[in-house]
């Protein structure tokens, strides 16, 4: 159920201001701060339902593109339920998009352009050789590990194997391999479709 | 210490819209996740980086706050064309996705509860996951030529593993303790080899 609500200008600004304050929260990605925006759009201003904020998430994990579009799927439920029922939807979806796409890029993107130049232009000292090369372990361990965590959370139960066995085949075909992935993810969709896994 | 030890990617993109439509085939193709194209993309295939530089700049967009791959566009399109070329890069990684995305949820609206589609999105999860690890284990080729020697590298690695993946220990702790360890470490074996070959 869509919910039908007023936003104010003073709102819209407070939820701008709230995605700015996460955008520099969020270490290791958008994804990370998933929790506090649910606890402060269903749980405090009550600007999305349950049902809206979880499908958000689900489907940008499912559409192409970088998963920091659930942020703007978000923006654009919370400005349909401020649309109503006779406000011009996506006038009020797409500020709701540009608010909070906007909120959580802005600080993230300065930080990381200012950063990522100067250690750029100061790649040969000592200690930005030393970071880069020191974090090399274990940002590919974090890779395999989002792997691991991700398919643990696809397949909750024992019962699961055979998801399981999908993520390790494709995990072995993606390093072994120059398989083009559309077709790795088309096969996944397709026995999923079946109802084989 | 010069730079060169690296081999320096052979290629570059052509101009501002090959960027703007290499990133925006990147991240059509990216389900669940964009690196693990970013990476055969841009280092296998365009080879406008190395898989070292590559693993070098993965390190400072996971670090720094936001999407990791949309700092990993902005850093990527800022060294070959400026600040132009960041913008143009993040336009690029975002526009159409965004645009699709919306489109989704306006279909999906109607058939979200069918079990097919549900079978589908775990099946296309499954592999989105094993393809980012995947992508992971490729990677470890690139800590052989790393400062502090492949074994020290490997153990990193599988303790960061642990800690993550199964015990699940908060990001911030792990980067903090073990990541600080690690640079640390990095930083004293670059000064030992710098005095042991010295170079002009």
């Amino acid at each position: 159920m869509n919910l039908h609500l007023t936003l104010t200008s003073a709102d819209w600004l407070a939820l701008f201001v709230h995605f700015m304050s996460l955008s520099l929260l969020a270490i290791g990605g958008a994804i990370t701060t998933a929790p506090d925006m649910h606890r402060y759009l269903v749980g405090e201003q009550h600007w999305l339902s349950d049902a809206q904020f979880t499908s958000s998430v689900a489907l940008a994990q499912a559409s192409p593109g970088p998963n920091v579009l659930f942020v703007a799927l978000l923006g654009w439920n919370v400005g349909l339920n401020a649309a109503g029922a006779t406000g011009p939807a996506w006038v009020y979806g797409g500020l709701g998009v540009l608010v909070t796409m906007v909120g959580i890029m802005l600080p993230s993107t300065t930080l990381t352009f200012a950063a990522a130049r100067w250690g750029h232009q100061n790649r040969e000292l000592r200690a930005v050789r030393a970071f880069k090369q020191g974090m090399a372990p274990i940002v590919i361990a974090l890779l395999i590990a989002t792997g691991w965590i991700l398919a643990a959370s696809n397949a909750d139960q024992a019962s699961q194997w055979p998801l399981w066995l999908l993520t390790a085949i494709n995990a072995l075909l993606v390093w072994r391999t120059r398989v083009h992935l559309l077709w790795l993810l088309g096969a996944g969709g397709v026995l999923g479709w079946l109802g084989w896994i | 210490m010069p730079h060169t030890e690296l081999p320096a990617a052979q290629a570059q993109p052509e101009s501002l819209s090959d960027l703007f439509w290499s990133f925006t085939r990147l991240a059509l193709q990216g389900f669940g996740g964009v690196l693990a194209i970013v990476q055969r993309e841009l280092v296998d295939k365009k080879k406008w980086l190395t898989r070292e530089e590559f693993v070098e700049d993965w390190a400072v967009a996971q670090i720094l706050p936001g999407p990791n791959v949309v700092n990993l566009s902005l850093m990527i399109g800022d060294r070959f064309f400026g600040l132009r070329g960041a913008l143009i890069a993040l336009a690029g990684m975002l526009t159409f996705p965004l645009l699709i995305v919306l489109a989704l949820a306006a279909l999906f609206a109607g058939v979200a509860d069918s079990p097919h589609v549900q079978g589908a999105l775990r099946g296309m999860g499954a592999v989105a996951a094993g393809m980012i690890a995947g992508t992971g284990l490729k990677l470890i080729g690139a800590l052989k030529q790393n400062p502090m020697g492949a074994p020290i590298c490997y153990a990193l690695a599988a303790i960061t593993f642990v800690a993550i993946a199964l015990l699940r220990i908060p990001l911030a702790w792990v980067l903090l303790v073990i990541g600080g360890s690690a640079c640390a470490w990095t930083y004293r074996q670059l000064g030992v080899v710098h005095k042991i070959k010295p170079r002009p």
